[in-house]
């Protein structure tokens, strides 16, 4: 327990230092959905009918960028090693590298969506569903992506591969994320629905990602 | 001097370490085969061999750190007075330390100690003894990236003192340390020693400890 919560505190801090990955995914997050708004022109009401996607979409890029850093960075200044040697079950160890990855791309990137969704003129009723599929919806994203930077932890720049990896992956979270947000801002009743599917494809990556982390990590070793 | 809490009268641990036949591959090729060695309370063995002789795959593999393909790896140790309860969790007996520090650039030197100090659960105080074993107390604050390459060694093997493991494992430890240090290291190995601790230490410099047992690796033989 010591020891998780130990990897959870210097991997948020390593995060906000220089070179950590925080500052440049809230940095691109914002890009993206600036430049959306660019390319769709000056209407406002189309532009409030897209704020939600143009966002989930954002995000989804956005917590990409980091992700090869989870275990790559501690492979070759050889904190794995004493990670692994250190860590009873190395699935949660998997999770808490996950989980500090959440704390320091997701919650910064969910802290930025209300600034960017003003740009983006959403509509006052949809901040809350757009805020809330995005909390229950980016730790699966997370997840998902720490599975993927445990896969490819032995291959030098992956950033590219591990992108192709996730997206696929990230389809569920993406689509019962942004239809919450949708159904939500709407006042539709697929509202719940949408949230509790999201919600159980985040609760199912919870247990499978770290046990396939933890595998991905074992045979990369040698 | 100041040495480890004058831990080297007490027997702090009994440890044995046994490798039977141990033979292992990377990337398809065997790059030790049919290693066997006996470690018993007190022992040292330095690991001799040129380059890509294996010195780091075997210690990898000692470590767990590394599937074997042949052979056993038996570890026993027991903490305190208590011998007859061993503790069967290799993690809690073992310690690898690699030719990296394993210490983090952006964050300073006691961040990197305290971070350590919590995955290996190191015990109330082993922070205070594990910062002046390697005369790091001055450079508390400072970022590890800042640190010259002998003082980040420094740093990388001051965990050896934080983890108070029994069993060790050290590649290169010495390759660039200046006299005094190496010479600090080496009794700290002393100090494990006497304390019933065992060690496996990969060299290629001059390093040696007084008693300690050689093994030579042989270059590798063409696939």
């Amino acid at each position: 327990m010591r020891g998780l919560r130990a990897i959870i505190a210097r991997d948020v801090t390593l995060a906000f230092r220089a070179g950590g990955g925080s500052l440049p995914a809230v940095a691109f997050f914002a890009v993206i959905t600036v430049l959306f708004a660019l390319a769709a022109g000056p209407d406002l009401t189309l532009m409030s009918k897209i704020a939600a996607p143009i966002i989930w979409t954002g995000a989804l890029f956005a917590t990409q960028i980091s992700l090869d850093q989870i275990y790559r960075a501690d492979r070759e200044d050889g904190s794995l090693d004493v990670i692994v040697t250190t860590s009873g079950e190395l699935a949660l160890t998997a999770a808490a590298k996950a989980a500090a990855h959440w704390l320091s791309t997701g919650l910064p990137l969910i802290l930025a969506t209300p600034v960017l969704a003003i740009l983006l003129n959403l509509e006052s009723e949809a901040y809350l569903p757009l805020l809330l599929s995005l909390l229950i919806g980016t730790p699966g994203l997370s997840l998902i992506g720490s599975f993927a930077a445990a896969l490819t932890v032995a291959l030098p720049r992956a950033n590219l591969l591990i992108s192709i990896i996730v997206s696929p992956l990230y389809i569920p979270i993406l689509i019962f994320g942004a239809g919450a947000a949708a159904a939500g801002a709407a006042g539709a009743p697929q509202y719940a629905a949408n949230l509790s599917l999201l919600g159980a494809a985040t609760l199912f990556t919870a247990v499978i990602a770290p046990i396939a982390s933890a595998a991905a990590l074992r045979s990369n070793m040698d | 001097m100041d040495r480890a809490d004058s831990t080297a009268a007490a027997r702090l641990f009994s440890a044995r370490f046994c490798a039977e036949g141990v033979s292992v591959s990377r990337g398809g090729a065997r790059i030790v085969s049919n290693i066997s060695i006996t470690l018993e309370p007190g022992d040292v063995v330095i690991l001799r061999g040129p380059n890509g002789s294996g010195k780091t795959t075997l210690l990898r593999a000692f470590a767990g750190l590394l599937r074997i393909d042949d052979g056993a790896i038996r570890v026993e140790s027991a903490h305190g007075s208590s011998v007859s309860a061993p503790v069967d969790e290799p993690s809690a007996s073992l310690i690898y330390c690699g030719p990296q520090n394993a210490a983090k650039a952006a964050l300073t030197v006691d961040e990197n100690l305290r971070f350590w100090a919590a995955l290996y659960d190191a015990p109330e105080g082993a922070l205070e003894t594990a910062r002046t074993a390697f005369r790091l107390e001055g450079y508390a604050d400072r970022l590890a990236g800042a640190l010259s390459t002998g003082l980040f060694r420094r740093l990388g093997l001051s965990r050896l003192v934080l983890a108070r493991r029994p069993i060790w494992f050290v590649d290169e430890p010495t390759a660039s340390l200046d006299a005094s240090s190496s010479e600090t290291f080496a009794r700290y190995v002393e100090d494990h020693r006497a304390a019933g601790g065992v060690a496996v230490i990969a060299t290629h410099d001059a390093f040696d400890i007084a008693g300690a047992r050689k093994l030579r690796l042989a270059e590798e033989q063409a696939a």
